[in-house]
């Protein structure tokens, strides 16, 4: 390549131009004045694909200054391919410092997952949302969901739930599961298993969510009612499980199914990489650590 | 033994040091220059810059060999640089009666103002292969003349002067047109916003649709008024000058789609139109656009919505193609915390099954484990 090649494109700090940055932190702070409102922003095409994380990597873009720590999950891993490449991103064109310590991060980006690990305040949990409409699969028309957004018009959504119950003898949501946000809005809490919904009421964290190929940003601030739809006498309830983490024993956490032989054989292990990773560093235990384990026999505890 | 996975940070960096390689292939062909691109592939280089928004000849042929030739892939990249550019300002409409024609066609009339002009076509080539190229021998100089300064009306000014054809339109005064790269797309759209949506859509989708309105899915009678294909001035309004300043030349491929039109309760009987307009030159694309265009005019018209060309919702939603194949492969991302949710779901409503339908089963099995 000659020199007058090399120099034929370059970006601007955090990727975004400034222009771009005050835009979405426009529709930022409208979103966080109305709480689960989907506030639409003039997305721009980012360096990854839609659908893999745009929106939030537009928030986060946005509000990222040079002083951040940036920690970024996907599954709740710090170390599945998408999160890797998003937080490569940003100490790329920000030059930030990253972590994968919960507690130390002032910014957490997220796919599928709230951390185990308490949010304070100060920290701002950014989620990546592919279809930011909670009445999205009962009215595909933007037009419609938008009116009954406006007129708090959310009964097709509890005939909905009431039909899981009559067919299934439960509401059959697993994740994506719709919140009402400070008695107003319902809303998407992005595809989260419902397991993580209790986390986001109330939390001391700034949580806003980014969908980028859908033009959407909305937000939840801190200390917000958060309430996950249900009925009196069908009351929300969350995932449990059967056995700890296998790796650190914990419990009450969300757990991913290892398989690990052709024969169905499986194991549960935190799907929370550095809550499970801390835990075995403080002595925790699970019956198939490495650690419990004798050499040699690899035989999986059921 | 199962540790947490890890390692992603060094199998992607691998991934990409063998996409390199795989790119430049075999290292004893020369590698392609861009200038080769940009002049022997034009008509891909004019689908990157019409589809990406951006006209660079030189950057969409960079971003064709970085994509491998992968078209959208190309569009991606120029999309993701384009959006981080600055806006210095807005040209001045562009004034395509005004146009450097190379080419110009019209099926509605066999002769007219200006003459029908073939220029560089496909049409009428024998689709055989030419092993010829294959052999890269010499190729003649095109025959010139030189061009008599004729103008070169658009079809649609001359149906206007018998007042058969709609008029151009107004716009109110203070109107400014709209920018879908600056602002969230709303439904329903004004059409100024809808034709900058279909110019960047994806050729295959617009194509796809269009042919479905011949084949009787909101049928509208098209004949192409004219297509044309040249260089248009750009000219911008500068605060400090009392005149438009020109700022270089673009070429465009413009279609101007005359439809039939019986008439309506908000409309008169009459030629009606669809309108194309792309960067460089892609016919198919701006015809493929004037059908849809018209297809989407069915409620300003007063027809009845039948067919999914003419949803608004649909086909703007669904035309970018950058948009549409992330959400595709964004499937191939991990989605096993979701997956773990419905797995435990399912597993909890195929024991309630089983205990329903088969209960002595279900008791032997428990009598069996204890």
């Amino acid at each position: 390549m000659t020199a007058q090649s090399t120099d034929i494109a370059t970006y601007n700090f955090a990727y975004l131009d400034e222009q771009t940055k005050r835009m979405i932190r426009r529709a930022i702070l409208k979103g966080i004045a109305i709480p689960g409102y989907q506030v639409p922003f003039a997305s721009r095409e980012m360096p990854m694909p839609y659908g893999w994380g745009t929106g939030g990597v537009q928030v986060t873009a946005s509000i990222i200054g040079p002083d951040d720590v940036l920690k970024v999950i996907d599954q709740g891993a710090d170390d599945t391919t998408n999160a890797v490449s998003i937080r490569a991103f940003f100490r790329k064109v920000a030059n930030v410092a990253v972590t994968t310590e919960t507690a130390k991060a002032s910014i957490i980006q997220t796919r599928h997952r709230i951390p185990e690990h308490p949010l304070k305040a100060g920290q701002v949990l950014v989620y990546q949302v592919p279809i930011p409409e909670p009445l999205r699969f009962l009215e595909p028309r933007e037009t419609e969901t938008r009116k009954m957004h406006a007129l708090e018009e959310y009964g097709l959504m509890h005939v909905k739930l009431y039909e899981d119950i009559a067919r299934h003898g439960r509401i059959a949501t697993t994740y994506a599961y719709p919140v009402k946000v400070e008695g107003r809005y319902v809303m998407d809490p992005s595809p989260t298993p419902k397991f993580d919904n209790p986390k986001m009421h109330r939390s001391p964290a700034l949580q806003l969510f980014g969908a980028g190929r859908e033009k959407r940003i909305y937000a939840v601030p801190p200390f917000t009612d958060v309430v996950s739809l249900d009925f009196e006498d069908h009351p929300f309830e969350v995932q449990t499980f059967d056995q700890p983490c296998a790796l650190c024993a914990a419990e009450n956490v969300y757990l991913d199914e290892v398989i690990l032989d052709d024969h169905g054989s499986h194991m549960f292990v935190c799907s929370d990489t550095d809550h499970c990773e801390k835990r075995r560093a403080d002595g925790h235990r699970g019956h198939f650590a490495p650690e419990t384990l004798a050499p040699g026999n690899m035989e999986p505890a059921q | 033994m199962y540790v947490a996975v890890k390692g992603g940070e060094a199998a992607i960096h691998n991934a990409h040091r063998l996409l390199a390689d795989r790119r430049r292939g075999d290292r004893s062909v020369p590698a392609l220059r861009l200038d080769q691109i940009v002049e022997q592939l034009a008509l891909g280089v004019d689908r990157v810059m019409s589809e990406g928004s951006l006209y660079d000849r030189e950057l969409a042929a960079l971003a064709i060999v970085q994509a491998r030739g992968d078209m959208i892939e190309a569009i991606f990249l120029v999309r993701a640089y384009r959006t981080t550019l600055p806006r210095f300002g807005y040209t001045k409409a562009i004034d395509t009666g005004a146009m450097l024609v190379e080419r110009r066609v019209s099926a509605t009339y066999k002769d007219l103002p200006g003459g029908q002009l073939l220029g560089p076509t496909f049409d009428y080539t024998h689709r055989l292969l030419d092993p010829e190229l294959a052999a890269g021998g010499d190729i003649a100089e095109p025959l010139r003349r030189e061009s008599e300064a004729e103008a070169m009306p658009r079809v649609s000014a001359i149906l206007a002067r018998e007042g058969l054809i709609e008029p151009d339109g107004d716009m109110p005064q203070d109107h400014v047109p709209g920018d879908i790269t600056r602002e969230p797309l709303e439904f329903p759209m004004a059409r100024d916003i809808r034709l900058q949506a279909l110019s960047r859509g994806d050729e295959g989708f617009l194509l796809a649709l269009g042919y479905s309105t011949q084949r009787g899915y909101a049928r509208n009678h098209p004949f192409v008024g004219e297509v044309r294909i040249g260089e248009v001035e750009l000219e911008i309004d500068v605060p400090e000058l009392p005149f438009a300043v020109p700022l270089g030349s673009v070429r465009v491929t413009e279609c101007q789609m005359v439809n039939q039109f019986k008439g309506s309760a908000k409309a008169p009987p009459q030629f009606t139109r669809g309108y194309g307009l792309v960067f460089g030159q892609n016919e198919r694309k701006a015809m493929a656009m004037a059908l849809c265009d018209r297809a989407l005019r069915a409620s300003e018209l007063g027809e009845d919505v039948v067919a999914a060309a003419q949803d608004e919702e649909f086909v703007i939603s669904h035309s970018d193609n950058v948009q549409a194949t992330g959400f595709v492969e964004h499937l191939k991302l991990p989605h096993y915390v979701d997956f773990q949710a419905e797995l435990d779901l399912v597993r909890r409503m195929r024991a309630e099954y089983e205990a329903r339908e088969n209960p002595a089963k279900v008791e032997e099995k428990r009598e069996a484990a204890e």
